[in-house]
Formats: structure tokens, sequence, C-alpha cells
């Protein structure tokens, strides 16, 4: 329970970390956006990085377009494009819909946006700049010259990421499973044997501990298809040029995920966990008052911080390296070349380091997910003996 | 920033699809046969380990019986042998008390053999003695009585010396 506390403690640390980054991007980018465009804008080019984006940034110019699937509730019609059609200006969908993309959000027109509007909405090449200047919300951005109401159902980056990596685990452990059919009563092998001690450590660690070895069963294929797709996503983030991905990053995948976390508590909840939680035995009445608020508070708290943890913690990584990334175009910047590369082999040092706690977060991160997860279940089918 | 804090709609739907399909999947295709198949292992291993145990107790226990056979067989002939010991005391006893009974008898017999000899020899010499008495008294009779004086005087004398009452 202590080491628990202490794990929460230091989720909480660095989610506060997180958000004096967030805050201090916030200033950057308030007071970059008076500067010039040209110059290298650290939060940009940060956020850029960590954000879900509609194509997968390679190097330079070099990106890979994805599908942008878009749905309009009014006409009931699906538009599917690649998103390379939207980098220059409006893309005229099959469904008669014109579409652009403002700094990763797609909207939606009735006319060309770029067409007869330009001169009166202050639109056209300047116009994303505008729209992250004063930060226009989507629902108010269409209501504006005749935008109209989609829903955005691309295959983004991390949506595409997630697909990949669970495409992986998918063959990875399909593979694997082969093995014991194949090689029945036999010593594991290969793959088999690469990915046996991981099964393993998440049934003999995580799951029968917490939730006890019977009906661990039942919620062992959840356990672990999220922490290998948590892990495999982690690490996916940490390669270098092959688009940043930032999964488990991503607050829609998280969120998913906590939620599931959620729905499997909840329905699996017996008589004693919600006894536990509606009247805890053994309290004063005044207490119950306070008491019954908290506990029930705690139902939707805990796989909210299971999200914000996951996400803040992946994020703050990728965040950190970017920022050590930036420092040296920044100062390179500022004071000359030399300045830069100097920063730059002082950065790579570091960078390394974060890298190699990087590596552990992407375990520690995916075995604390999964172990809160399995306390949660083990907690809801607990059985009363006191 | 807003991107980054608000789960999008888009990427919320294409996970709860993807990852429950993909959960579906592994759970057939993945986390049963090897969830299966560690538990089978682990079985065969416990149960492989179980047999060691048993075959180890089993020879234990042959040990103990071998053990404990000898030590019946082991107590047996020390039985035996004390049997025949004491059998064999006992013969050797009773032969010599036999013997020394039998001894005891000869020699009595002997001794009666011996009286009833020295009695029949007394008894001999005493017949011997006495023929030869009279024979010795014959003669000297005889000697006495070639005259007719020392006749009358030997009758005489016997008579006298024979008290008639």
């Amino acid at each position: 329970m202590i080491s628990l506390l202490s794990r929460f403690k230091r989720c909480m640390f660095k989610g506060l970390t997180l958000g004096f980054v967030f805050g201090a991007i916030g200033t950057a980018s308030a007071s970059g956006a008076d500067h010039s465009e040209a110059g290298f804008n650290p939060s940009e080019f940060i956020i850029h990085h960590i954000q879900d984006a509609h194509e997968i940034h390679i190097i330079g110019d070099v990106h890979i377009p994805l599908p942008v699937i878009a749905y309009a509730p009014e006409s009931g019609q699906f538009d599917i494009f690649l998103s390379s059609a939207l980098h220059h200006g409006a893309h005229h969908g099959s469904s008669g819909l014109w579409y652009t993309m403002d700094h990763g959000t797609l909207a939606a027109y009735d006319h060309d946006p770029s067409g007869h509007d330009h001169g009166a909405h202050d639109h056209g090449d300047h116009g994303a700049d505008h729209a992250e200047e004063d930060h226009v919300g989507h629902d108010h951005e269409t209501h504006h010259a005749g935008g109209v109401e989609i829903v955005d159902l691309s295959i983004t980056k991390s949506i595409f990421g997630m697909l990949l990596m669970m495409g992986l685990v998918l063959v990875l452990f399909a593979s694997a499973a082969r093995g014991y059919a194949k090689r029945k009563g036999q010593a594991p092998k290969g793959l088999q044997n690469a990915l046996e001690p991981m099964v393993l450590f998440i049934r003999d660690e995580v799951a029968i501990p917490s939730i006890g070895e019977k009906k661990a069963e039942r919620y062992l294929p959840f356990l672990l298809t999220v922490f290998f797709f948590i892990f495999f996503s982690n690490l996916l983030g940490l390669i270098p040029f092959v688009g940043g991905f930032n999964i488990t990053g991503t607050l829609g995948i998280t969120a998913v995920l906590a939620t599931l976390v959620f729905v499997i508590t909840t329905v699996s909840g017996n008589k004693h966990y919600w006894s536990h939680i509606l009247w805890p035995a053994g309290v004063p009445l005044p207490i119950k008052f306070i008491l019954v608020p908290i506990e029930i508070a705690s139902i939707f708290i805990k796989p909210f911080v299971l999200m914000v943890r996951l996400t803040a913690n992946i994020t703050a990584g990728h965040i950190i390296i970017l920022a050590f990334t930036s420092l040296i175009f920044i100062l390179g910047e500022q004071f000359g070349g030399g300045v830069g590369i100097g920063t730059g082999v002082f950065s790579t040092l570091f960078m390394i380091f974060m890298y190699m706690i990087e590596f552990l977060v992407a375990f520690l991160q995916a075995y604390v997910f999964t172990l809160l997860a399995a306390l949660y279940f083990g907690e809801a089918t607990h059985e009363a003996h006191h | 920033m807003d991107a980054l804090l608000n789960p999008a709609f888009g990427s919320v739907v294409w996970a709860t699809v993807s990852f429950l399909v993909v959960l579906f999947l592994l759970r057939k295709m993945a986390w049963g046969p090897i969830l299966q198949g560690l538990k089978d292992r682990e079985e065969e291993i416990e149960g492989a380990l179980n047999a060691a145990k048993e075959a180890r107790a089993e020879i234990q226990n042959l040990q103990s019986d071998n053990e404990r056979l000898l030590q019946e067989a082991r107590a047996e002939r020390d039985g035996m042998l004390r049997d025949a010991r004491d059998m064999a005391d006992k013969l050797v006893a009773d032969a010599k008390q036999t013997a020394k009974d039998e001894g005891e008898r000869m020699i009595d017999q002997a001794k009666q053999a011996i009286d009833g000899e020295r009695a029949a020899a007394v008894a001999e010499l005493k017949a011997e003695v006495a023929k030869l008495s009279l024979e010795i008294a014959e003669k000297l009779v005889r000697q006495e009585l070639k005259d007719g004086g020392a006749q009358q005087e030997l009758i005489g004398r016997m008579i006298s010396d024979s008290k008639l009452n």
C-alpha cells in the first residue's frame, strides 16, 4: 500500500511537472506569437510532435499522409481521402463538402473557404496562424463562413500507431501461442521463450496477487492485452524518426483504456464491494456521510487518474526529450552555431540519459496501469472475510 | 493544446472498436492457448516432481523394508544360533548325565558283583578250610587212634567235653 502511495505521489509530481511544462509552453506560445513566424518556435515544435495529427511526420517536409474520414451527420455522408489532399488549400470531398486542416483540426464548409470568403474573413495563407493566435474553438469556427458540423473519424497518427501496435501484439502473441500447441509439453523456444516471461510476470506478479488465483483467469486476457498494448505503444513512441508516435499520450486512447477498466470494475463488483462503498461497516454514522460520497467519487476518480497518469507520464517524457532537442536550436539561433553545437553535445548526453529513463517509464507505466487495473478488479471481486 | 487535453471523438471510437476487437482476437488466438499451455506445462512439471518425490519415497520405503528384512533375518539367524547352541548344550548335558548315571549304575553293579564274588570266595574258602580241617582232623584222629588206649582216652575226653544235656 505504501509503495502504491509513493507511486501515486510520484505520478502526481510528474503530472505537476507536466502542468508546469504545459504552462511554460503556453506562455511561450503566447509571447512567441508576437514575434516573427520565421524563427524557431519550440512550443509549436513540441506540441506538433506530441499532438495527434492527420499525417506521420518523418523528417523535414517528408510526411506520410493518413486517411481522413469525415462523417457529416446532417447529410449522413462519409468522405474519405488522404490528408495530403489538405496540404494546399481546401479539399473538395466527394460529398460536396470542402475540408480544411487548421493545426490538426479538421473543418468542413459547404463552399470553398479559400474562395470568395477570402477577403472578408481573413482566411487563406495566414488563416492558420490566425486560428491559433486567438484560439478559435471548433464550434465557433463552424458557425463561420458556412461551416458544417462533421465528425472526424480519421485514422490519425495515434490511431494508426495504435492499430499498428495492436497488430504487432496480435501477430507476436498469436505466433507465440502456436508454439504451445506445436511443442506441447516441451520447453519454450524462440519467440515463445522471449514473450513467456512477460506473460508469466503479468500472471504471477500482477494478476494473481491482486485478484486471487481463481478469479484472475477471467481478467487475465484484458490485463495482458492492456499491458502489452501500452508497453509496445510506449516503446514505439521512443523510436526517433518514425513519426514521433505518442499513442499512450493521446487522451482519447487512454480514456478508452481507463473507461474499460471502469466498466469491468463496475460490472464485476460484488455485494461486498458495493456495500463497502455505499454503507461501510464499522464506521460511525456521521463519518459515513463523509465517507460514502468520497467512496462514490473514488469509483470515477480511480480510472480517471489511471488515464491521466499514463497520458501525462508518456507525454511528459516526450516533452522533456523534445525540449532538450529544442534547446539546441534556441541557443544556436540566439548565440550562433558554436553554442548550438556545444549545447547539442550536452543535450544529446542528457537525452541519452532521458531515453534510458523513458525506457524504464515505458515499462513502468504499462506495469502500473495493469497493476492498478488488477487491484481494482481484485477489490471489486474480493470476498468478505472479516 | 486544445487537442492535447481533450479526447478526440474519433480516437475514442477507433480505440474502443479496435481494442475490443483485438482483445477478442487475442483472447481466442493468443491468451487462451498461451495460458492453457502454461498451465498444462506447470501441471506436467508439478506432476513430474510429485512422481519423483513418490518414487524417492518408494525407494526409501524399499530400503527401509530391506533393512527391516535384513534385521529380521539377522535376528532369526541369531535366534537359530542360540537355539542350536542351547540344544547342543542340553544334549551334552544330557549325555553327561546319562553317562554319569550309566557309570554309577555300572559301578554299583560291579560293586555288587565284587561283593557276590567275595562272598562266594569266602564261602568257598570256608568250605575248603573246613574240608582241609576235616582231612587234617581225620589224619590226626587216625594217627591218635592207632593204639586203643589213646582211643579210649580221646573218646573219654571228648565225651567229657561235650556236655550232654
